[in-house]
Order: C-alpha cells, then structure tokens, then sequence
C-alpha cells in the first residue's frame, strides 16, 4: 500500500510535472507555406537533368540511371548528334512511382541527374506527375559546377579530338614500333 | 430578464452553453495537447484556430451515418441518445451560481449517480449491437470498468454528504462558506477524480475505446452525427466531471468578490478539464486488470476507510 | 402531479408488456429498464425521491447491466429469437390471461374502495435512514451479513 502511493507520487506525479512544465517551451513546429523550412542541400527531393558549364546537356543517356532505379520510374532513348555527343531523344521520370531514393544520382557517370531540395511536387491529375525532359532539364550546373564530361572524357566529339581532353595523353600508335 | 433557478431562460440558456462548451472543448484538448507536446495544433481555421469546431461540425454533419446491416438497428441507433440524455439530464442538479441551476434536488447527489449508472447503458447497447468483435469486448471492458468505478465513486461522494448533511448540490456548496471540502475530504477528492476519469472513460482510463489494442472499442461502427453525439458526449462527461469536482469539494462558485460568482465557477471548472486533458498527455493506459484491480483492491478499501474515519469525527465532535 | 402519475403508469404498464412480447432478449431488456425507471418516476410522484433514485440506481443502473452483461456472453442469434417466438403461441395464453384477469378484477376492486387521496407528504432522505438505523437497524444488519456472506461465497467461487 505505502509502496503503491509513493510510485503514485514519484511515477505518476512526477510525469505530470514534467508535461506540464513542456507548456513553457517553444514549439518546435514551422508554419510551413508562410515559413519555409530550412532544407539541406543533400536533401532528395525533386529530380532535375544539369547542364555542364558550357550549356550543353550532361546526360549521355547511358541508362545506369534507369537501371540503378529500384522503382523503374525512369526511361530514357538514346540519340546522338552530327557532333558526336550521345543524349537522350526523351527522358521521362514518373514522379508518382519515384521514391526518391537518390540511387540514380550515384549511378551517374556524368553527374547529370540529381536530387534538389525541392518537395512541393503535388498534382491534381496523376498524368502531371510524368515529367518529360523539358521539364527536367535546367539551365545550370546543378552541384557541380565544374565538372564537364566531354572535357575529361577520351571520346571524340566534335572540335576535341581524341587525346585532347584535360589531362590525357596524346593515343599511342599501336603499329609504331616506336615509342 | 427573469434569474430564477429552473425558469425557462435558465434552462435554455444552461443547456445550449453546456453544449457549445463540450464542443468548443474539442478545440480547447488539441490546443492543450499540443501546448504540452511542443506542437501549435489547430491553428488554421479562423482566429487561433477557433472555427475548427465549426468545420469538425460541418464535417461529421455531412458524413455518411451508416447503420451496418447486421447491426440490430433498433438499440444501435438508441445507444449514442442515452448517453447524451444521461449525461445532460445531470447537469439539470448542478448549482452553476446562486440563481442559475435548473433545479435544486434533495437528492442531487444520487440523481447524479443514477445518471452515471444509465449512462453505461450506452457503451454496452452500442458493442453488444454493433456485432462485431471489437466492438463487444470494448463494451466488456466498459461494463465492468463503469460498474466498477460507480461504487468508489458513490462512497467517496458519502464524506462530502456526511459533512455537508445534504444531499442537495446547492446546500453543499453552501456548507463549504467556511473552507473548502478539500482539505477534510482529500482522500475522497482523489478518489473522485480517479472514479469520475474512469466513469467518463478518458484517458489513460480509455480502456473502452482503446484504439491500439480493440480499434475504437464500442464505437468502432459507428460513423456520422451517431459516431459524433458519443464523441460530444464524452466531453460532456468531462464537464460534468470537472463541475462536480468543483461543486463538491472546491466550493463551486465561492471565491473573493472581485469577480462574479459564475466566473469562479467557471475558472474551476477549466482549471479541472485541464487538469484532464494534462492526465491524457502524460500518463499512458494502464492494463485492464490493473485497473480492476487497482479499483477493487486499492480504491474499496480506501474510500469505505475513508467514509469510517469521517463518519468517526463527526460523531466525536 | 396526477397527470405526471397516470403518465408514467401508462409507460410501465405498456413498456412491461412490451418485455413479455419481446423476442429479441436486448430489445426485452430494454424495455425492462424503461419499466424500472417510469416506477421510479411513480415513486417520486408519490412523495418519495430516496425510493426513486435507488431504484434507478440499483435496479436500472446495477442489476439491469449485469443483465445485459450476462447476455453479452451468451451469443443469442436467431435461433433464440424463433424459440421464443414458437413459445409466444396463442394456445399457451389463454390460461394465464384469464386467470390475471381474475386477479386484475380483484385488484381494481379493492383500490377502488381506498380514497384516493393523490397528496401525501414527501418521505425524505433523512426519513428514511432515521427509520432504518432507529426501529429497523435489526434488518439492516441482517442483510448486511446476508450481503457480506453472499460477497464471500462468490469471491471463494472465483477463485477456484
């Protein structure tokens, strides 16, 4: 009995005490559309297709995103240009099945796809949630803002040569005998 | 205008502010449990949130009121009246303020109690015709809790009644001029308010309804108006709860004279539906036996001791 | 006050045929706990609250629960419903009408000699206890242990 009233009082009273003394603490919600909340910029929301420095697409359409998607709410055609440069003829996420798993911003050799903080995504018709390119695609590097894939890749496209991107070496004649 | 206990405008007037009280206290919980959980609550619907009631009325007025075809329709549309009409029957005894009251029975206590004990009707009438599992072993648990807790209830009230000499609610309040039941009847206050949060079945006496365990308990079928008059009338009983609490054991509208008497009345009154929703935030569900036991072994014992040593300085002095 | 009287006779009367009629056992019980309650009105417009209240409290509040508690546990469907409708045949009634309605007769005879004086004075709270801790403290007493002996019998079967 004289156990049962002192937990009362150091369990039960005590608990009390403790929630309301929270009625004096600030609270922790952010009034969303007149706040925004503060969003970090590794946060993985909203899909966009980067340009590199020079305006020109990233995407190769090499498909490891499509393949790295665990939802397959990626699909995507290669194409390639007179240049030589390959990108994609269409590239479509389905927004309503995308996760938001950032697996396809991994997978991507040429840092093309990525995730913003961005999350107010909601249509009233599903169909909306099905981005094309054009609305993927943005005027500006993304993250990276360096980085250009031809530039340091050893594919020739168009006014670069093989053996004239950044740090490679001129292409060895295997049928010299000399060095 | 004619201020007179039991006139016609008294009563209207008492019945529609009960109401709009137990609706208005829809609003006040969420903001209470969210100014306890660090949180803003409702805050969107017209100034500070207030229009909330209004749209959780529009809401559960349009709503479909369904009545499953296997239910036995006749007490399934009965169960959710009774305890509206139990409940609002009982605040016709309450002395809200001198003048203001719908009438002042010689045997306001009991009529009180006799409520209570009809009211529990509703909860088994609604499992039992609802005919579904959960449904019925809610309105199991509510049986026994409420027939349980009616009999502490009852007796802890008798220490109050033994000092007061009355059973009229107004006379008590009267009796307590010189000092507030409280302090002599602690141990009955207590019990009350264990009782009477278990009578009204909140929290953390929820068993009835518990939504982790039995989904809603006995009003898991129910949806609509039918669904929203069990909802009104569970803040209903907490009003109830809160002004006998006052009535009885705190004075019911005495204070200093700075404020009208019904002010008082009310301020006390609020201080111990806060008081509930401050339980409901903090403390979790106790298991049902617990609670069984908990009554019968802990609770009996206490409140008959309790009435014994009353009853034993009463008579000494 | 007569008025209220003959109001709350007629809802007795209707309500406890109506628990004889019955043959959803629920609906019965229903009907029943509105039997209880209008007496109880009745005893209050006879001058006697305490007598009400306690019958709304221990008749209608307790002893009806447990009732319908009981009926919680047994599972009565349909079949139970068209047994009691084979048992509510005419043939097994005629009997017993006829023999209420003798003692009916009889009822209403030996009323109609009282003076039917509607006016009698309110027998209280404190009343009622003075006589039953005064003249009546020997049967008090007695139910009590009748009470405890029936508490402890049913503690010591539950147990088991």
């Amino acid at each position: 009995m004289l156990k049962l009233i002192q937990d009362t009082l150091t369990s039960q009273v005590h608990t009390l005490w403790l929630v309301f003394k929270h009625a004096f603490v600030k609270a922790d919600t952010v009034q969303y559309p007149e706040e925004a909340p503060y969003m970090s910029p590794r946060w993985r929301g909203r899909i966009i297709l980067s340009r590199d420095p020079d305006g020109e697409e990233r995407c190769v359409a090499c498909n490891l995103c499509a393949c790295a998607c665990p939802v397959d709410c990626i699909a995507l055609q290669k194409a390639e240009d007179e240049d030589g440069r390959w990108y994609p003829e269409f590239f479509r996420i389905n927004f309503s099945r995308c996760i938001m798993c950032g697996f396809c911003e991994e997978a991507c050799p040429t840092n093309a796809i990525q995730l913003t903080p961005d999350f107010e995504m909601a249509e009233y018709v599903r169909q909306d949630m099905v981005w094309e390119k054009e609305d993927l695609l943005i005027n500006g590097t993304g993250k990276y803002h360096d980085y250009n894939f031809y530039r340091v890749a050893g594919k020739s496209i168009k006014g670069k040569d093989k053996g004239e991107a950044l740090n490679e070496a001129e292409p060895v004649n295997v049928r010299s005998l000399l060095p | 205008m004619n201020w007179e206990v039991g006139s016609g405008l008294n009563i209207g007037v008492i019945l529609l502010t009960v109401i709009i009280v137990a609706a208005m206290l829809i609003w006040v919980e969420r903001r209470l449990l969210s100014l306890w959980q660090e949180r803003l609550g409702p805050n969107r619907v017209g100034p500070f949130g207030l229009l909330q009631v209004v749209a959780d009325m529009i809401k559960i007025f349009t709503k479909e009121d369904w009545v499953p075809p296997f239910a036995d329709k006749f007490s399934f549309v009965l169960a959710p009246a009774i305890i509206m009409v139990a409940i609002l029957l009982s605040f016709a005894v309450v002395p809200f303020a001198p003048g203001v009251g719908v009438i002042d029975s010689n045997i306001g206590v009991l009529f009180v109690l006799a409520m209570a004990s009809i009211g529990a009707y509703s909860v088994m009438l609604a499992g039992l015709s609802s005919d579904n599992k959960y449904a019925l072993l809610g309105s199991l648990r509510a049986a026994a809790q409420m027939i349980s807790y009616e009999v502490f209830m009852g007796v802890s009230l008798l220490g109050v009644v033994a000092l007061s000499g009355s059973f009229n609610l107004r006379e008590i309040v009267l009796a307590q001029a010189d000092g507030w039941y409280v302090i002599p009847q602690f141990i009955g206050f207590v019990i009350f308010l264990i009782a009477g949060i278990a009578e009204s079945h909140r929290l953390p006496f929820d068993i009835p309804e518990a939504e982790q365990e039995i989904c809603a308990g006995y009003h898991t079928e129910y949806s609509g108006m039918k669904f929203g008059m069990f909802f009104v009338g569970e803040y209903l009983g907490l009003v109830l709860i809160s002004s006998l609490i006052t009535v009885l054991f705190f004075g019911g509208w005495m204070g200093p004279e700075f404020l009208p008497p019904i002010i008082w009345f009310v301020i006390k009154s609020f201080i111990f539906i806060a008081f509930f929703i401050l339980l409901r935030a903090a403390i979790p569900r106790p298991r049902y036996d617990q609670l069984m036991s908990y009554g019968w072994l802990f609770l009996l014992p206490l409140s008959l001791l309790n009435l014994l040593v009353t009853g034993a300085i009463i008579l000494s002095t | 006050m007569s008025l209220l009287f003959y109001l709350a006779a007629f809802v007795a009367v209707i309500s406890t045929v109506a628990v004889i009629l019955q043959t959803n056992v629920v609906h019965a019980l229903i009907y029943l706990i509105l039997s209880l309650l209008s007496v109880a009105v009745i005893f209050y417009v006879l001058g006697s609250p305490f007598a009400a209240v306690l019958e709304a409290i221990v008749y209608a509040g307790a002893i009806m629960v447990l009732f319908l508690f009981v009926i919680m546990m047994l599972n009565l469907g349909q079949h139970t419903r068209d047994q009691e409708k084979k048992w509510l045949s005419l043939k097994g009634w005629i009997l017993p009408c006829l023999l209420a309605g003798v003692l009916l007769f009889q009822l209403v005879s030996v009323l109609s000699s009282y003076d039917q004086n509607m006016a009698p004075e309110t027998v209280g709270v404190l009343e009622v206890s003075a006589l039953l801790f005064g003249p009546y403290v020997l049967a008090v007493e007695l139910a009590s242990i009748l009470l405890l002996a029936g508490l402890i019998s049913a503690y010591h079967l539950a147990k088991k």
